[in-house]
């Protein structure tokens, strides 16, 4: 049905018709229902967990994670992977931190942290595209590099006094509850599920990821599309950087450690194939909630950081396992 | 008999029952750097052991899995969303937690910092291990105690630039008139670097062959020392001390190249820190000149930055070394 369906309309989806029998099977039907669970024994589990304004401050704990997933998840659907990302907000953490000491005020300072993010960006960008290099060992590289500038500059030390209004970004609320960070978190939510489900750029997204050749020779410039998608990465990071040092209002050179992994979790978690080729922003949304209401549920009934790890360790790997046996099991049937 | 037995059995069951219902008055939560870290173990451990005092006290021991600040204000976050009465904290950055902190004010929440402490704007007071003074006097006191008759003393330190040993070698000079027949013979400088701090030891042995007791107020130099001494032969007649990590210097301390040494005790900090912040959530005055009492460790009197100095460092020697050679 649905094949004659595309043909007659000459329009190909990026997925088969849905009907609700596939709709609820899909991932990410099955993750909402493990964030509404989480949210469920959570309000059971703690008194303190139903209240508006600690809901508001758990928001805070994907917010920046997230903000860098959504591009992560493109650049990973494309079939390359950018492991530099917190190293990114480190290096541009301090950038900001230089020119606040030049004296210079908050537009100034958020315009050279996005630029600097871009400029990142572009390095591993070119790097990838340029000389064919794989992005895992780029990026790898650059992650010790974008930080190993930080450290030179700042060494132990630390910028502080950014300027009051600066701290709009990570501490300010549009309205009641709602942070700044959570509204820059929904409108980059709905840009890039535009992007990625309605554009052409989308589909060239997923076609590069799946078929790098048969893209390359249906015309798509494949390697215009990854430098694209590493420039909006390092963008994002920038963006993030922006609102974590004006969360913490200070710059460390050990700013955002091993935020590339929790991103990266949280793009799978969001079932976006590692491998490249499928994956939907929306999963993304969800998988930001879903590990934000985790932390967070733990967090108050104060089970430690290490067996926390444990929990989104499990939840990754149980998420990922359970359709995969599923369909084995039924195919043994 | 087997009938009394049975009845306070019921009794012993029947009062834990009644202890576990009734709500504790009031939550103090310790955060630390990192969990699994043997030094704030150690202190989670004096916690409990003021909550047990205090009564009604529920200690909740927490911190990130890495000493990172973002890690820790998530976890700052979730203590304020449980409306605890107390945070204690030792900080990962000085600065970056100061607005997860001030809002934790805001809510009604006691907040001070210990060991490694927050800006002044981020919490009401901090509790520092010891103060120069007092590490300036107990590193002479460790030398002159076990040389009842008098002697030569000579100080192997870290860089001649180095702000602490500098302060803490000053502190000394002013108190040397308390110690009678100790003569300062020396002071060399071994930077911090294990090589150079085991020559100018060797060298000091060399120079001056009556020398009784070497003071090095720094972990990098006392372990040089102590093996230099060993090296020489000379253990039983240079004792060397100062400031170092009892898990270093188990070894100096059984060979006997060093009979005691000074550094801060996590138990009594930990200890510290909870009795402070108890004080403070119960009403205790936080501001410049207040004192306040921390139980067994008796009263500390905040400076101009809201800081006080918990005690005297804590001396390690053969007695008690093999219990904290494990913990840091």
């Amino acid at each position: 049905m649905s094949l004659t369906d595309t043909v007659q309309g000459r329009h190909i989806p990026d997925q088969l018709r849905s009907t609700l029998d596939r709709r609820l099977k899909s991932w990410e039907s099955l993750l909402l229902l493990v964030a509404i669970g989480i949210f469920v024994v959570n309000s059971f589990a703690s008194p303190y967990f139903l209240n508006a304004w600690n809901l508001s401050d758990a928001t805070f704990n994907f917010t920046e994670k997230a903000m860098i997933a959504f591009a992560m998840a493109l650049l990973i659907i494309s079939g390359e992977i950018d492991l530099s990302v917190a190293s990114i907000i480190a290096l541009v953490s301090t950038a900001m931190g230089l020119v606040m000491e030049a004296g210079l005020g908050t537009p100034v300072i958020v315009l050279t942290g996005l630029l600097t993010g871009l400029v990142c960006g572009a390095f591993n960008g070119l790097l990838v595209t340029r000389l064919g290099l794989p992005s895992i060992v780029v990026t790898i590289g650059t992650m010790s590099l974008f930080r190993g500038i930080s450290y030179i500059i700042l060494g132990d030390g630390a910028f502080r006094g950014y300027p009051a209004d600066f701290a709009w970004f990570g501490q300010g609320y549009v309205f009641w509850v709602i942070s700044v960070e959570l509204v820059i978190f929904a409108i980059l939510a709905v840009i890039y599920g535009v992007i990625l489900h309605k554009t052409n750029f989308g589909r060239m997204v997923y076609a590069v990821g799946n078929n790098p050749t048969g893209a390359l020779f249906s015309g798509i410039r494949v390697e215009r599309v990854k430098l694209t998608l590493f420039l909006l990465t390092g963008l994002m990071s920038g963006l993030a950087a922006v609102c974590l040092t004006s969360r913490l209002g200070s710059t460390r050179p050990s700013i955002a450690t091993g935020m590339e992994l929790e991103v990266v979790t949280m793009v799978v978690l969001g079932g976006v194939n590692i491998l490249g080729g499928s994956g939907s922003i929306p999963g993304v949304v969800i998988a930001a909630f879903v590990m934000g209401l985790v932390t967070f549920g733990l967090g108050l009934l104060n089970v430690p950081g290490i067996v926390m790890s444990i929990f989104i360790g499990l939840l990754l790997i149980g998420v990922i396992a359970l359709p995969r046996l599923w369909a084995m099991s039924r195919k043994g049937r | 008999m087997k009938l009394t037995k049975l009845l306070a059995t019921v009794a012993a069951a029947t009062g834990l029952f009644a202890g576990s219902a009734s709500a504790e008055d009031m939550r103090i939560a310790l955060v630390v750097k990192a969990l699994g870290i043997g030094f704030f173990e150690a202190a989670a451990k004096g916690a409990e052991e003021a909550a047990d005092e205090l009564g009604g006290v529920e200690i909740i021991y927490t911190g990130p899995t890495d000493t990172t600040a973002e890690g820790q204000i998530e976890v700052i976050n979730s203590l304020i969303a449980q409306n605890v009465d107390a945070i204690a904290v030792s900080s990962n950055d000085t600065d970056a937690l100061v607005p997860t902190l001030k809002k934790a004010m805001q809510r009604g929440i006691t907040v001070v910092s210990w060991d490694s402490g927050v800006a002044e704007e981020g919490r009401m007071a901090h509790l520092n291990p010891s103060s120069n003074p007092l590490i300036g006097n107990m590193i002479i006191k460790l030398a002159a105690d076990h040389l009842p008759d008098g002697g030569d003393v000579a100080v192997l330190s870290a860089t001649t630039t180095s702000t602490n040993q500098n302060t803490w070698i000053e502190e000394m000079n002013k108190v040397m008139g308390d110690y009678p027949g100790i003569n300062v013979v020396a002071t060399v400088y071994g930077d911090d670097l294990a090589d150079k701090s085991y020559r100018e030891a060797q060298g000091l042995m060399q120079s001056y062959p009556d020398l009784d007791a070497i003071i090095a107020p720094t972990s990098v130099g006392i372990v040089a020392a102590a093996q230099a001494v060993a090296d020489a032969g000379k253990v039983g007649e240079v004792n060397v001390t100062g400031l170092g990590l009892p898990s270093e210097m188990a070894g100096a301390i059984q060979s006997g190249a060093s009979k005691s040494f000074a550094i801060w005790n996590p138990i009594d900090l930990g200890y510290s820190a909870t009795m402070m912040a108890y004080q403070i959530a119960k009403g205790a005055e936080a501001a410049p000149g207040a004192e306040i009492s921390i139980g067994r460790m008796g009263t500390i009197t905040l400076d101009d930055t809201n800081s006080a100095a918990m005690a005297d460092p804590f001396v390690y020697d053969s007695s008690n070394i093999d219990e904290f050679k494990s913990i840091f």
